[in-house]
């Protein structure tokens, strides 16, 4: 189908968002953050794996423990947030099941990092 | 959305083998992507037969022969048969390159020639490059002064002459943006490797002064950050140019204004 648009309407198309550095930037640096925070949260949870419920919550309630693990699940569900959104952005072009993507992506890792962190809290607070 | 395969009217048929040129002892099979939007019929992957004993060394050079001599339909872009126009700018042998920069000694076996991936085909090796063009345009690619011109010349340090060496060689072929998955999937709003690296060319300027507007024109979702680094840009270039790098520092830049 014709159009008759110009060449440089079609590449200038809406014009600049004036956004993504702070998305971009902030991709890089929650990247960063999660090397150290993957190693430390490794210990409390792989020694959490299958043991009995009364050391399970000792662990967590370590306020070390607690403190990494909760930094780890915030920072973590953050990134996957922001991953999420740009393989989305790539790969889903019609704007109905991009908006639904988008609100599901964001929906399920609000969801399961509130989970996380209430979860690593309340134990942490003794309420568990 | 993401195209797993070609739609149904861009599917490649088998083609025409034509006929080998008589009393020919060293002969090379070359395989050529054919369409004609008149014909009404899908594209088709034709076979030649060339006399490599009276064929120049460059892919450029068995394409004119083919032409000359064996199918005069044969169509394709070519200027300075150096590697100056960006005219024969073409996927060969799976790489897109310049056909008259890139060696027959280089292929093994039969040469395979398709246009540039994920264009719209105008004739046979022949891509529609409006769009591509439109964005080169769109990013300003010119020196933008608000300082009265000086008399004679702006002048420049040699140092900051030096930061646009690896840039201003670029020639516009296109065999960047056309290999890049990002351009393809969004080439309608991303920028694409080639007119990034031009953007980037006149932001590493010391005597352009519109960094502003170059860099608020490209703090974008698209037009910038549908680059995720993955490189096809970079190892595809005929001229040995790294538009990845220049992407990078465009983005050192937009993190320098925030940071």
């Amino acid at each position: 189908m014709t159009d008759f648009k110009t060449p440089m309407a079609r590449a200038l198309g809406l014009g600049s968002a004036h956004d993504g550095v702070h998305h971009w930037w902030s991709q890089r640096m929650t990247s960063a953050a999660l090397v150290p925070l993957t190693i430390l949260a490794l210990f409390p949870i792989a020694g959490a794996i299958g043991a009995p419920r009364e050391e399970v919550l000792a662990t967590f309630a370590d306020p070390w423990n607690a403190v990494v693990t909760i930094l780890f699940l915030a920072v973590m569900f953050k990134h996957l947030h922001q991953g999420l959104q740009v393989v989305i952005e790539d790969y889903v072009h019609h704007p109905g099941r991009r908006i639904a993507a988008l609100t599901a992506s964001t929906f399920f890792c609000g969801l399961f990092g509130v989970a996380g962190v209430f979860a690593v809290a309340r134990i942490a607070f003794g309420a568990a | 959305m993401v195209e797993f395969a070609l739609p149904k009217n861009s599917r490649v048929m088998v083609g025409k083998t034509w006929p080998k040129p008589e009393g020919a002892k060293n002969l090379r099979a070359f395989k050529i992507y054919r369409y004609d939007p008149d014909s009404g019929q899908n594209p088709r992957l034709d076979t030649y037969w060339v006399d490599m004993d009276s064929c120049g060394p460059m892919v450029l050079d068995a394409l004119i022969k083919i032409k000359n001599e064996i199918d005069p339909t044969l169509t394709f872009r070519r200027s300075c048969r150096e590697g100056i126009c960006g005219s024969c700018a073409m996927n060969i042998d799976g790489i897109n390159t310049l056909a008259c920069i890139y060696g027959l000694d280089e292929i093994e076996g039969e040469v395979k020639i398709y246009p540039l991936p994920h264009m719209p085909v105008v004739k046979d090796l022949v891509p529609d490059l409006t769009h591509f063009y439109a964005q080169h345009a769109a990013i300003m690619p010119w020196l933008e002064t608000y300082t009265t011109p000086p008399e004679k010349e702006w002048r420049q340090s040699i140092e900051d002459r030096k930061k646009l060496d690896g840039l201003y060689e670029c020639v516009m072929c296109a065999s960047c943006s056309t290999s890049c998955p990002s351009y393809w999937w969004n080439g309608d709003r991303y920028m694409g490797p080639a007119a990034l690296l031009h953007a980037y060319r006149w932001l590493v300027d010391s005597r352009d002064e519109a960094k502003q507007e170059r860099l608020d024109f490209l703090e974008d979702p698209f037009r910038l950050y549908r680059c995720h680094t993955i490189m096809n840009c970079t190892r595809t270039c005929p001229k040995g140019l790294n538009p990845a790098k220049a992407i990078a520092e465009i983005k050192k830049m937009m993190v320098e204004r925030v940071v």
